[in-house]
């Protein structure tokens, strides 16, 4: 008998056992007298139980109840606005606003700690205290989003009329003119972008993924790709002009240029989420593609591409959205012209980003009591630009929901 | 159809890890041959070295003989493209393409493969092979609707349906019936016993009842311990693997005594 009896199982300590339990014998129980002698030679059964010590019944764990008393319901609402409202009576008094906020934040988030731990116990303590928090980061995150949004489409409205989106600026010294040379300039200059960064940004993204599988090339080039993120984009502006200079001359100003400058921009970030999209296209995809015999090019234009095409929409319209608004590059490579250009092989084109800053920059003469006429239209240019962004956002959703892999039955 | 397979000291290897050691065997044409054993012990590992699916894996390869009616897989001037149309493959989870329908997922070997067929060739083989997959009856009135709609054992059959369109000699079958219930394990083993009569079949299962159910010959796998090897034991009928397998582990691994 050299194995020792199964383990009792863990019984409550009123039930009967139903293995052997292990006790702790008198030492002469499985010896003489002396202890040296067995009683039983080799007694299969007393042998091994004399080697053994008795376990101890499990100790009682404390109950743990289903119920527990809770905060009313409105306790989470209710307490931040008791708290506003309180802010909003202190306000009248002169203080800051953007010392208030943090108090009323501090303040509810402290009380609702409080009540909650006195009623409800520390763990949901916690939680109401990191509910507060998280909701405190989302509302201070979102003033700038409404800020910026409020005070461009309260400006901006001031020349969204038909005349911004059918005139250029040629011949217009005073109020009155339009962005219509900007609009146009940045659809086509953005829309060469995508010419020149799309298929380098797919294809180089469908490589890493599909071919490369983190060889030496593929590391290199992944790492090269980050660098490239980390480019401002003066430098890539700066870039493009030093390169059409040795093409075409000093002095070099020309719509396609700046769609050189913003693919360097665009490039980096296109790789980056079409490589983080086709990574998501399960293996065995691929795998029940193979073994069917089809080759992997075919695979991979068949497969996995249309598996991943809302994702990789989605990541054009960001990569999109990211360059639509870059003002320095442009500045450089395009600068700025009154008249309406569309050719981006020769000479100046107007830009809706660069459009809003030299507005901004020489706004005119106030005239009339109006104020300068600069002014309104750089606003109305920043205001077409965010809609234009937002209708890619909204674009980019549409594909992905329409190319989405089907799964109603 | 239905070529034999003689494997003749094979080692396959994860980069350095030599995963399946010196295996030889022969697989007969139109029959069942099941591979069984314990987890981690190289079935799936030379499952997928018969139709050099094997090296997808980054860093895997492959030492020795495959060789397929005379012509070894592994030969210099061997495309692995054509090795895999003539050696279909199902796998565990069943995997219908996700963007497309019943009809272009069965159709997606013969269309994806470059080979131009008239529309009503495409949709004469995709009846029959949804009828070789015992799988026509459910979904001749859906055939448009998606293939990621189906039930697990539809499915199943579906990517079974999708590898005998291309008329493949050989058909390797990786645990095809472990995600599916009884019912649908049935409706796959049933299946199998019919395409026995066309394809050479290999079927890797966990599912003792199952090999004895489906194979006509068995090969038995096993592993020494972690990081070693794994090492076919032994191989012969069914019958006999069941009943007076002649190798110790064999008896044990089969009655469950360990595994």
């Amino acid at each position: 008998m050299t194995s020792p009896p199964n383990p009792p199982p863990p019984n409550p300590p009123s039930a009967q056992p139903r293995y052997p339990v292990r006790v702790d014998l008198p030492a002469h129980a499985n010896g003489g007298p002396n202890g040296d002698t067995p009683d039983y030679p080799g007694d299969p059964i007393s042998e091994p139980y004399a080697t053994l010590t008795a376990v101890a019944p499990a100790p009682e764990l404390p109950s743990v109840p289903m119920t527990a008393e809770r905060l009313p319901r409105w306790a989470g609402w209710a307490v931040p606005l008791g708290f506003t409202l309180g802010g909003l009576l202190a306000l009248p008094s002169g203080i800051s606003p953007g010392l208030v906020l943090p108090v009323v934040m501090i303040v509810s988030a402290a009380f609702i700690y409080l009540w909650s731990r006195s009623v409800e116990g520390a763990r949901y303590a916690l939680d109401r205290l990191v509910t507060a928090i998280v909701t405190s980061a989302f509302l201070i995150a979102m003033i700038p989003l409404v800020s910026v949004t409020w005070t461009v489409v309260d400006r901006g409205t001031g020349r969204f009329d038909w005349d911004f989106f059918s005139e250029s600026m040629r011949g217009i010294v005073g109020a009155g003119g339009g962005g219509y040379h900007a609009i146009t300039g940045t659809l086509i200059v953005t829309a060469l972008a995508c010419v020149i960064s799309i298929p380098i940004g797919l294809l180089c993204a469908i490589y890493l993924v599909e071919y490369g599988k983190d060889n030496r090339l593929s590391r290199w080039l992944t790492f090269f790709v980050d660098v490239m993120a980390g480019i401002p984009s003066i430098v890539a502006g700066l870039f493009a002009y030093a390169l059409f200079v040795h093409i075409s001359g000093p002095g070099v100003r020309m719509g396609i240029v700046g769609a050189v400058a913003l693919s360097v921009l665009m490039i980096p970030v296109l790789v980056r989420a079409t490589v983080e999209m086709l990574k998501i296209v399960p293996n065995e995809l691929r795998e029940a593609s193979l073994a069917l015999g089809v080759p992997t090019w075919r695979t991979i234009a068949k497969i996995v591409i249309p598996t991943s095409l809302g994702g990789i929409a989605a990541s054009v319209t960001l990569a999109v959205a990211r360059i639509i608004g870059e003002t320095a590059p442009l500045l450089i490579t395009l600068g700025i012209t009154t008249g309406t250009n569309f050719n981006p092989f020769s000479e100046r084109m107007a830009t809706l980003p660069v459009f809003a800053y030299t507005q901004n920059q020489t706004p005119g003469i106030a005239r009339n009591g109006m104020g300068p006429p600069g002014f309104d239209r750089a606003w109305t240019a920043a205001l077409i630009l965010i809609m234009i962004v937002m209708a890619l956002n909204l674009l980019g959703r549409l594909i992905a929901r329409l190319f989405a892999p089907k799964t109603g039955r | 159809m239905a070529k034999r397979i003689d494997v003749d000291q094979l080692n396959i290897y994860y980069k350095d890890f030599l995963a399946v050691e010196d295996v030889s065997m022969n697989i007969e044409a139109r029959s069942v041959t099941a591979f069984i054993g314990p987890s981690g012990c190289g079935k799936s590992t030379l499952l997928r070295s018969l139709n050099r699916m094997h090296e997808v894996i980054p860093g895997a390869r492959v030492e020795g003989k495959v060789v397929i009616d005379g012509q070894d897989l592994y030969a210099p001037n061997v495309d692995p493209v054509g090795v895999r149309r003539s050696v279909g493959m199902v796998f565990q989870k069943p995997n219908p393409f996700p963007t497309m329908s019943i009809r272009e997922n069965v159709a997606a070997g013969l269309k994806l493969n470059g080979t131009k067929l008239r529309k009503a060739t495409i949709d004469e083989l995709v009846e029959r092979s949804l009828v070789g997959a015992n799988l026509w009856n459910e979904v001749k009135d859906r055939l448009d609707k998606p293939g990621a709609g189906l039930s697990g054992g539809q499915q199943q059959r579906l990517c079974i349906a999708r590898a005998i369109a291309v008329q493949p000699d050989v058909l390797l079958m990786d645990e095809p019936c472990s995600a599916l219930d009884p019912i649908s394990t049935l409706a796959v083993e049933e299946l199998i016993s019919e395409l026995r009569q066309n394809y050479t079949i290999v079927i890797v299962t966990h599912n003792m009842q199952q090999a004895a159910r489906v194979s006509d010959r068995c090969a038995f796998f096993n592993i020494a311990g972690t990081g070693k090897p794994g090492k076919l034991i032994e191989m012969g009928p069914t019958q006999k693997i069941f009943s007076t397998p002649s190798v110790k582990a064999t008896e044990d691994y089969i009655s469950g005594r360990f595994g």
